[in-house]
């Protein structure tokens, strides 16, 4: 049904694969392509600042997403994610460290040996009804962190461990620019994919799970199944992260990967809108830019009043940990459906533009 | 002999605090079914708070103390009407996450109020240590005991015999019942939270007391988890004594592993092992309605 240029006024669909196609006209799949041929271009325009940002919002997004999937679509929350990313990071860099294997295959079997971790706390604890799962990926993210500082076969213990630069084909991918397509191409593939599964009967199954667990049951769901599939994505997603971030930085440290960072994946999906793909991108993008925004407003009121009042150098990382709280709570409270819902509400104004109400 | 003794003994003090922080986030999570994640706030905003009035105003810790308390009081109940009441009919995700929020936004701005490191409280007792049965123990750890224990039985008699106390327990059982019975649930979820932030910041009072006051009491509400998956999530009774298994397994698990296993930080670690067996095992705790439902 791509042939069409502009929403028709109605519903005209006649087949249920028309109904859930990813792009619903001609104009919006030519615009989602020209957005990834600019970001193609990106780094011959960008400088290395905006590229890092950049590179960090697509492995946090990744990441990100993978969270949205478990707590947006299905309902369940985890308060370890940044355990797992942390683990994907140390799993990729010690597969090509020990067994010197090829860094492009250690990216997805990170991600595989993050879902295997993951289901050993998502097990016992996404079979039950109600948020066990919340408490035990709490437990997973104390329990990870202490085996991070202690595992010195696998992390490197306290002095971290180094990552090698992405190769492909003899070409190494250590600058900026070049990481930037590394990225850029598992952003697409990643968010494709996910897409796609909430277009099938199990992504329809799982938002039935959250929506309804009891009718979703009696729809034939098998609800265990489904609440820990979903974990285990959501621990894959974040092991890909992980695991880019590692090759990115090129050196791991065991500090980071703390709960206030897990906290901070959480924002991010809340912010973007929980329950949708896209907005876990914007979520991330806010994240990212969150602290740079911040850092640009201290350097700008310093030496006024309330500079010397509230003493912003040294609050900085403070005042950056109470605006992820408001932000969570504000969004919370006042747009539940985040940043997605909001660029909704501004196409929908642009679509009637002169005469919208 | 000895030193099992006091590993036992330690135990059940500092379990007995778990047991009276358990105890006020069951209190949270019965009557609205909320999963409170500031729990731990409560004892460090708590806790700053009698430092504060303690230290800056100089005033004697029997003045101080019930301030500290009707201020924790107003606090519990402004939070709720603020931040929690709009949440009503809200999914129970998002105001769990809410209550996520809450915590990183008091706890970031305890550490920029009061800064990082641990500061001591003013003594507060004459002597510093008592004997007890021929041990030594610091008097703060047996005014802590007793201030648990005088907290426990307080909870005991408020819900059995209180008129609040059964309205909230009615209010918990059900909430439909509840109202159709005149009682105000809007009023109860507010005192619950209120009753649940007084009486975790005397649980932060008396840590503060003990081993100063810093950020790391935040973890108390952490390390709540454990506890009350080990009694049952909705049981208060549960609450008390997984409170007290965790105190004395983490000691236990401490002193095995500076004696053999040299792994380092178990003191920390091994309360959330345990919750993940229980969670394999028996994952509705000790004492904890299991849920049946038949479809």
């Amino acid at each position: 049904m791509a042939n069409i240029s502009l929403i028709p006024c109605g519903d005209f669909k006649t087949s249920y694969g028309s109904d859930t196609t990813i792009f619903p006209t001609v104009t919006s799949r030519n615009f989602a392509i020209l957005g990834v041929l600019l970001l193609l271009a990106c780094p011959f325009f960008m400088d290395r600042y905006w590229l890092n940002l950049c590179i960090q919002i697509g492995y946090l997004g990744i990441a990100a997403l993978g969270l949205n999937i478990l707590v947006g679509f299905t309902g369940q929350i985890s308060i370890g994610h940044a355990a797992f990313f942390g683990f994907g990071a140390f799993a990729s860099a010690w597969l090509s460290n020990s067994y010197g294997v090829p860094v492009a295959l250690a990216i997805p079997l990170a991600g595989v040996m993050t879902t295997a971790v993951g289901m050993v706390f998502g097990l016992p604890a996404a079979r039950l009804k109600g948020l066990y799962l919340a408490i035990a990926t709490l437990a997973a993210q104390y329990i990870l962190q202490d085996f991070f500082a202690r595992a010195g076969w696998f992390t490197g213990g306290v002095a971290g461990t180094i990552a090698e630069p992405f190769t492909l084909f003899g070409f190494a991918f250590d600058t900026d620019e070049s990481y930037f397509y590394v990225v850029l191409v598992y952003v697409v593939v990643m968010y494709v994919l996910a897409t796609n599964l909430m277009r099938s009967r199990d992504g329809r199954a799982l938002v039935a799970v959250r929506d309804h667990y009891l009718s979703a049951e009696i729809m034939g769901i098998n609800l265990t199944k489904y609440r820990t599939m979903s974990f285990g994505i959501s621990s894959f997603y974040a092991g890909i992260g992980g695991a880019l971030y590692a090759h990115y930085l090129q050196f791991v440290s065991v500090e980071g990967f703390t709960i206030l960072f897990s906290i901070q994946f959480l924002g991010m999906i809340i912010i973007g809108g929980l329950g949708s793909i896209m907005g876990s991108l914007m979520g991330t993008a806010f994240m990212v830019l969150l602290p740079e925004v911040m850092q640009a407003v201290t350097s700008a009121l310093q030496g006024t009043a309330i500079d010397t009042a509230l003493n912003l150098k040294e609050a900085i990382a403070f005042l950056r940990e109470m605006a992820i709280g408001v932000a969570i709570i504000l969004f919370l409270v006042f747009e539940p459906d985040g940043l997605a819902h909001r660029w909704k509400q501004i196409k929908a104004y642009w679509k009637l533009y002169p005469f919208s109400h | 002999m000895t030193l099992l003794f006091q590993l036992l003994l330690n135990g059940l003090i500092v379990g007995a605090l778990y047991g009276v922080v358990a105890m006020s986030f069951v209190l949270i999570y019965k009557a609205s079914r909320i999963v409170n994640f500031a729990q731990g706030e409560f004892l460090l905003i708590g806790a700053w708070t009698c430092w504060w009035l303690l230290t800056s105003w100089q005033l004697p810790f029997w003045i101080g103390f019930p301030i500290t308390l009707a201020f924790m009081l107003v606090f519990g109940i402004v939070l709720q009407v603020v931040v929690l009441r709009p949440m009503i009919g809200e999914p129970i995700i998002s105001v769990i996450m809410v209550t996520i929020g809450l915590s990183i936004f008091f706890q970031a701005m305890m550490k920029w109020m009061f800064g990082v490191f641990a500061k001591p409280f003013p003594p507060i007792f004459a002597s510093p240590t008592t004997n007890i049965l021929g041990l030594d123990v610091q008097t703060v750890y047996v005014a802590s005991l007793v201030i648990s224990i005088l907290i426990m039985a307080g909870f005991g008699w408020f819900f059995k015999y209180s008129k609040l106390g059964l309205a909230m327990r009615a209010t918990a059982f059900d909430q439909q019942v509840a109202q159709s019975l005149g009682i105000s649930v809007r009023h109860m979820f507010a005192m619950s939270w209120a009753i649940s932030a007084m009486v975790s910041a005397v649980a932060g009072v008396t840590v503060g007391v003990v081993n100063g006051v810093s950020s790391a009491l935040s973890f108390f509400g952490i390390k709540v988890f454990p506890a009350v998956i080990l009694g049952g999530l909705d049981s208060v009774l549960g609450a008390v004594i997984g409170g007290l298994i965790v105190g004395v397994l983490e000691n236990f698990a401490h002193y095995v592993d500076s004696q053999w296993l040299n792994w380092g930080n178990m003191y920390e670690i091994a309360p959330f092992y345990v919750l993940i067996i229980i969670l394999m095992i028996k994952p509705y705790g000790l004492f904890g309605t299991k849920d049946i439902e038949r479809v």
